[in-house]
């Protein structure tokens, strides 16, 4: 092979021209394996190890678990059209058309910020290649010392003169980048990670917060508006007769649908819809309301839900009081740069084609001899989401006692507003890597029960984070304005699903 | 002939010695920067200037891209008052500094690494963790 020098000439639109036809392999011959690989191209999504679902060829992905996403769909779409149907005809004729315009423009604000963020990559990270995870293992067992204890898997860095660590993370073999965090739900690391949240189905990370973030300040608006909208309608009412019971009783010959409806039984229909109405609407403007407010402090800050339920900016989890070093000390700053800043790209590339090499190596994952080590027993599953295997090994193993929230009971829940004593369960956000090291066979077993016993801790996480922001509230303004570094970026959320990367770049080589 | 063989083509002929990996450098936050330090694997490869040089220019690139002014905040409020959906139409400011960064790693190793026996790889393969670089067998070294 050294020799051979002689090269052959570029066929420079091959080289230009995306999959489906890469350029051969040398092993094989030519003619096959080029057949071979026309024949199956599959794109990235379809090997993707995360436990992740896709849709529309890769454009759309989700949690493995869409938590209750339909829920939170449905009670909005419902709440929503029974307003416009049996409030709005009444208040256009009474107070002015833009109640239903105003409405109807906060109603889709509310649905596209919600469908983008159930549907968009939260900034999930790609894994470490072979190569890369023999890299730093090398680099570990170098810095590692000569007694029988295992390195080190952490490592420090200076940022902004304040010390972090980065823990090494067993799944996606590599060290996490400050701020990012593993979730053991979806079983990916996530880029500045926030929570999972199972009413959207999703993680909220550093791609879609704003997503989140518009999401629920327009939902608080959305149902404040209705609220108002439906009292001022039975107000209205009961102005005009002797009581609001009097109101809703009488049968409302003035107004459109009501020629038809006129007996008693369906007036009693009419009460049960405004009592729905102001009912969600009640729970839900205080609780939401309270979420956005949260949310407000954290992007004012520069904080994510996870650093701030961890305390690792204030000082609560035992360390010396440090300060945030991705604030910029500025609130207008902060929300600019959450809110407004440039939109990062999808990393993983889901829509993709896989190179030959990629098609080899995902073939091969599931006997790759680095998980043996960790998964000694467990039973493959013909699985697209390769990555089933490894949740294991990240899960938490919580005790199976706590059950499974379905999903009714959260509503009721969600309007506590989550308490005092799901406090316990702040580790739950994201994976501990302490915890990675446990033998998988226990954490096997416990795959759907820890599972779902996560996601139910998640959701308690979620709303804790509320209660708990009150409390926290004033202890962490004060890392705010304490001294600290000066500015560090933090990129903004955005999302890209385009055949960008697939247009114009040769596959990588061998 | 020599200017024009690609690295496609080397990965055909050569095979790979080594792979280097450039890791980010976070001393100032979560923004994209890799190290600038010179790999001891690459001082009989190349130049140490002209290594840095490559990867100043990328950090400068990336630097561009999550650059937080007028324009960056310009796109996000307008992106905000449609609900986001501008984002379906348009390129963002980012994938285009992608682009011009997929263009001058190109060219870099067109002109400069392929010569030598390198593959400089766009970060944005390896998720924006590693610049990696691939060390094919020398065999001006007849290795």
């Amino acid at each position: 092979m050294m020799k051979n020098c002689e090269y052959q000439q570029i066929d420079l639109e091959a080289l230009s021209t995306p999959a489906p036809t890469p350029s051969p392999q040398p092993v094989t011959d030519n003619g096959k394996e080029e057949e071979k690989t026309a024949k199956k191209q599959r794109r990235k999504w379809e090997v993707f190890q995360g436990k992740n679902r896709f849709c529309c060829d890769g454009r759309i992905i989700m949690a493995r678990q869409s938590g209750v996403l339909p829920l939170t769909l449905g009670l909005i779409l419902l709440t929503s059209v029974l307003f416009f149907i049996f409030d709005c005809p009444f208040l256009v004729q009474h107070l002015t058309v833009c109640i239903p315009v105003i409405g109807g423009a906060l109603f889709v604000f509310v649905v596209i910020t919600l469908v983008q963020t159930s549907f968009s990559d939260p900034g999930i990270l790609p894994r470490a290649t072979p190569d890369e995870a023999a890299d730093v293992e090398k680099q570990i067992d170098d810095a590692g010392n000569t007694t029988y204890r295992p390195p080190p898997r952490t490592r420090e860095v200076l940022i902004n003169q304040q010390a972090v660590k980065l823990k090494y993370c067993f799944t996606c073999k590599m060290f996490r980048p400050p701020r990012t965090s593993h979730c053991s739900l979806c079983d990916n690391c996530v880029e500045r990670f926030d929570h999972h949240c199972p009413w959207v189905g999703n993680c909220v990370g550093k791609r879609n917060y704003r997503f989140f973030y518009t999401f629920i300040v327009s939902l608080s608006f959305l149902t404040a508006f209705i609220f108002g909208c439906v009292t001022t309608h039975l107000a209205l009412r009961a102005q005009d007769g002797k009581g609001l019971v009097f109101a809703l009783q009488e049968s409302p010959g003035r107004y459109p649908f009501s020629q038809r409806l006129s007996s008693n039984s369906l007036n009693q229909h009419f009460i049960i819809i405004y009592i729905y109405i102001l009912v969600i609407c009640f729970f839900s403007v205080w609780s939401i309301l309270g979420l956005s407010g949260f949310h407000t402090y954290l992007v004012a800050s520069n904080l994510t839900t996870n650093e701030d339920i961890k305390g690792s900016w204030t000082g609560k989890s035992g360390a010396e009081a440090a300060t945030n070093p991705y604030s910029h000390r500025n609130i207008f700053v902060n929300c600019c740069s959450v809110l407004c800043g440039p939109m990062p790209p999808s990393l993983i590339d889901r829509r993709g084609f896989l190179s030959a090499e990629e098609e080899a190596a995902a073939a091969a994952a599931p006997q790759a001899t680095s998980r043996e080590v960790e998964l000694p027993v467990l039973a493959s599953k013909k699985d697209i989401n390769v990555g089933s295997k490894c949740v294991s090994e990240e899960s938490p193993a919580r005790p199976a006692s706590r059950p499974r929230a379905p999903p009714t009971p959260p509503p009721a829940d969600r309007r506590r507003g989550g308490g005092g004593e799901r406090a316990g369960h702040n580790s739950a956000v994201n994976s501990d890597p302490a915890r990675d090291r446990r033998p998988a066979g226990r954490g096997a077993l416990r795959h759907t029960p820890a599972a779902a016993a996560a996601g139910d801790a998640h959701t308690h996480t979620h709303h804790n984070a509320k209660a708990q922001h009150k409390r926290t509230h004033r202890g962490a303004r004060s890392a705010l304005d304490g001294p600290g570094g000066t500015r560090a970026a933090s990129p903004g959320v955005g999302r890209s699903s385009k055949d960008r990367r697939n247009a114009g770049s040769p596959p990588p080589l061998p | 002939m020599a200017e024009t063989h690609s690295l496609q083509d080397l990965g055909q002929q050569a095979a790979v010695a080594a792979k280097v990996f450039i890791q980010r450098d976070y001393t100032n936050g979560t923004v994209c920067q890799f190290q600038t330090k010179f790999p001891s694997e690459l001082e009989t490869r190349i130049d140490k200037t002209q290594f840095e040089e490559t990867v100043r220019t990328l950090n400068n690139l990336y630097a561009e891209a999550e650059k937080l002014g007028g324009q960056s905040y310009l796109e996000g409020c307008l992106a905000c008052l449609t609900a986001y959906t501008v984002f379906l139409c348009m390129e963002t400011h980012y994938e285009k500094v992608l682009k011009k960064i997929a263009k001058y790693i190109q060219e870099q190793n067109d002109k400069i690494y392929a010569p030598r026996g390198l593959l400089l790889t766009d970060p944005i393969e390896r998720g924006l963790r590693v610049i990696e670089v691939t060390l094919f067998e020398d065999r001006s070294l007849g290795r």
